[in-house]
């Protein structure tokens, strides 16, 4: 494949990457930046999005697109229930203590993930777009001819793809004004800044932090919503999310939404671009390589504060 | 660290010491008195225990599920019949996750924990190779059925054996002079980058430069994987023919997006039917499927002229005329692979009784016995069709299958015969000590 098609074919790719990526980085964010809770179990809460999607769909039946409307309104919610209760249940009990909610997300990753093995089973499960048209794409070159038009092979992406990027920029838009223009946000915002003054004002803490941490689940089984007629429903697929959000929230400043973004559009955007020129295994070494360099030389991430 | 190794290692060694006395006293006590050990064992009703290694979970759960299908029903067929030397037979399953490491735990298992007679049923080739060499330290009979040549190569031991499914080397010599000869000469092929993928590539290429043809393009895909498009640019323009085989959870959405990639322009596309296992062939978005062509190891869809023991098979295993579940027509089998374990088990009933066979210090005369194996004639014993088994090299060679996709159906377009799939002796393991 010519150079210019072959980059604007990455670029697709990474596009569609980089859209779910920063929906399920920005979950794992918001955990960490309101309740400092680094939530090993997120990629879990994706999958568990992606396979309560299919159980959504094929209990509907009829057209596709039904199905998917109704997995796109009530999984989300219906995760971040299981999400919310996990933290009432579990991370409440040990107090939010750093180290010890390691150990317990580890364990609601076990949980999730096994729960699904036994219920769902092992294999992998594929639901249907609700519409998914091939869209040929054309180039422009300069030939003998001036400016022609040509339609490479293989330059191509589907409508479905697309509106998984347009549906991904909407849903962060809707986020930033909730957090920014609503008092929900501006609770979020206060126990962030300090959550014991917080407290001292008024703010139900406790109910917050379920909130937030339903939040966090809800917005990776949003993504796995999202990408699941793209992929397929299985019970291992939480790892990539999980590792690939881990680098883009240490990548963007823990806690730090904006950078957060930034970094989804460059790991996804990049993972795209490498993959389709080199390798998907070369592009996983550079992004872990970049969080390497980011540790060292910015640890604070790319748009993190320094701790004052 | 090293301390909790240590620990275990110094576990493993006293409980193999415990085990081999244990072994050498019953045969020192077999010895003393023949006549009495050979009349408890003729009086002996325990069932014959058989080990099956199954991909329960991990990448290749959907084979699992359904060679677990398939075992349990030749299994009831076999037992039905008077089971094997009078005994019922018994399957002991673990599930060894797809993993080597854990394959090769799993044996150790079977051997010392379930005591069972012997071990049966691995499919995918990297726990294979990860496993063989431990069922050789336990001297424990390894019945595989994973396609791959590891077993031919002479990579693996005499405790290894493999003669229930044709090898991959044997299927894609077959299958070279077809796609040379019909499709066209310069192919790019896409694979899983393990084992079984490596042997597809090595074997393949040098069948089609024999043919006269080349492979312009080698594209591994990692097992593992769930997306796929981004690998697809590297297809060569020149290409006219794709030979794709892929494994693995994705395997729908990876044909999904190939259909996706190529629109309505597409080369002539020649797979090998792993690419669709366990998958249904009028799936949305495989259309573009119409037209090409399948390696099959046995038909999925029952064929115009089908045998009465094809028929039987998959009464009996419980699949439908398109190879679906009799009970849930969208639950598609591996119909392509899964006969490999009816056909074993059926070998393993013939090795025991040839050899009679009364319990682990026999091991060696049912090697021996399966060893001398050589025509197996179709029959409701081997339903994919007629076989020929290699003692030397452990490797039983059959019939391939080449349908084309023809209204949603796919149809038979070729037989490639059993010579077609032969190639010289790579090892000798009959020259291998016990």
């Amino acid at each position: 494949m010519e150079f210019g098609p072959h980059l604007m074919l990455a670029s697709l790719e990474g596009a569609v990457i980089a859209a779910i990526l920063s929906l399920t980085a920005m979950g794992l964010s918001i955990v960490f930046g309101v309740m400092r809770v680094v939530n090993v179990a997120h990629g879990e809460f994706f999958m568990l999005g992606a396979v309560l999607a299919w159980y959504v769909t094929s209990a509907l039946g009829g057209h596709p697109a039904l199905g998917f409307v109704a997995a796109l309104l009530i999984v989300p919610v219906l995760v971040a229930a299981i999400a919310a209760t996990a933290d009432r249940l579990i991370l409440k009990r040990i107090n939010y203590d750093a180290d010890r909610t390691i150990v317990g997300t580890i364990g609601i990753l076990y949980i999730i993930q096994q729960t699904t093995l036994m219920t769902f089973g092992p294999d992998a499960r594929p639901v249907e777009a609700p519409f998914n048209t091939r869209l040929s794409l054309p180039w422009f070159e300069f030939g003998e001819n001036g400016f022609a038009m040509f339609w490479p092979w293989g330059l191509s992406t589907t409508s479905y793809k697309l509106f998984v990027i347009a549906a991904a920029v909407v849903i962060l838009l809707g986020l930033w004004m909730v957090i920014t223009r609503t008092k929900i946000g501006l609770v979020m915002r206060a126990t962030q800044q300090d959550s014991e003054m917080a407290q001292a004002f008024g703010v139900p803490v406790g109910t917050v932090y379920s909130l937030v941490f339903g939040l966090g689940a809800g917005l990776a089984a949003l993504g796995a919503v999202l990408v699941v007629p793209i992929q397929q429903a299985h019970y291992l697929m939480g790892h990539d999310p999980l590792l690939l959000s881990f680098i883009v929230v240490i990548i963007g400043g823990l806690g730090s939404l904006p950078g957060t973004i930034v970094a989804a559009i460059l790991i996804g955007m990049s993972d795209g671009i490498i993959s389709v020129f080199f390798s998907p295994t070369i592009a996983k070494i550079i992004a872990t390589l970049l969080v390497a360099m980011v540790l060292v030389f910015r640890p604070q991430g790319l748009l993190g504060k320094t701790a004052p | 660290m090293s301390d909790g190794n240590f620990k275990s290692s110094k576990l493993s060694r006293r409980s193999t010491l415990l085990g081999l006395g244990a072994s050498a006293g019953a045969l020192a006590t077999a010895g003393v008195l023949p006549g009495t050990a050979r009349f408890a064992q003729a009086q002996s009703s325990a069932p014959i225990k058989i080990g099956f290694q199954k991909h329960a979970t991990g990448i290749g759960a959907a084979y699992g599920r359904w060679y677990g299908a398939t075992t349990d029903a030749a299994v009831k067929r076999i037992n039905d019949n008077g089971g094997i030397n009078g005994r019922p037979v018994e399957i002991v399953v673990e599930d060894d996750g797809t993993d080597p490491k854990r394959g090769a735990e799993v044996l150790e298992k079977f051997a010392t924990q379930h005591e069972c007679d012997i071990a049966f049923g691995t499919l995918f080739s990297h726990v294979v190779i990860g496993s063989a060499p431990r069922a050789g330290e336990l001297k424990l009979p390894y019945f595989v059925v994973s396609e791959g040549h590891h077993v031919a190569s002479g990579m693996l031991n005499r405790y290894t054996l493999q003669p229930g499914i044709t090898d991959v080397k044997s299927q894609v010599q077959s299958m070279a002079p077809f796609v040379a000869g019909n499709l066209g000469k310069k192919v790019t092929m896409i694979y899983p980058d393990f084992a079984f993928g490596h042997d597809h590539r090595d074997f393949f290429s040098a069948a089609i430069e024999a043919q006269g043809g080349e492979v312009v393009a080698k594209i591994a895909i990692p097992p593992t994987e769930t997306s796929f498009t981004r690998y697809f640019p590297n297809i060569p323009r020149e290409t006219e023919v794709i030979y794709h085989v892929m494994v693995g959870p994705a395997v729908l959405t990876f044909v999904k997006e190939l259909g996706e990639f190529f629109g309505p322009s597409r080369p002539e596309i020649f797979g090998f039917i792993d690419s669709l296992e366990a998958v249904n062939i009028n799936s949305p978005g495989l259309e573009f499927l119409e037209g090409t062509y399948f390696w099959e190891g046995m038909p999925r869809h029952a064929q115009a002229d089908q045998t009465s023991h094809d028929k039987a098979y998959r009464a009996a295993v419980g699949v439908d005329d398109r190879g679906a579940s009799l009970s849930d027509g969208k639950d598609v089998s591996t119909f392509a692979h899964m006969f490999g374990c009816w056909e074993t088990l059926n070998i393993i009933k013939a090795g025991m009784e040839a050899s009679d066979y009364q319990g682990p210090a026999d091991r060696a005369k049912l090697i021996e016995a399966v060893e001398a194996m050589t025509d197996l004639p179709e029959s409701d014993d081997h339903p994919q069709g007629p076989k020929q088994f290699n003692g030397k090299t452990h490797q039983v060679f059959g019939q391939q299958y080449i349908s084309k996709v023809t209204d949603g159906k796919l149809v038979r377009a070729h037989t490639a015969s059993i010579e077609d799939g032969m190639y010289e002796d790579e090892v000798d393991y009959t020259a291998q000590s016990f």
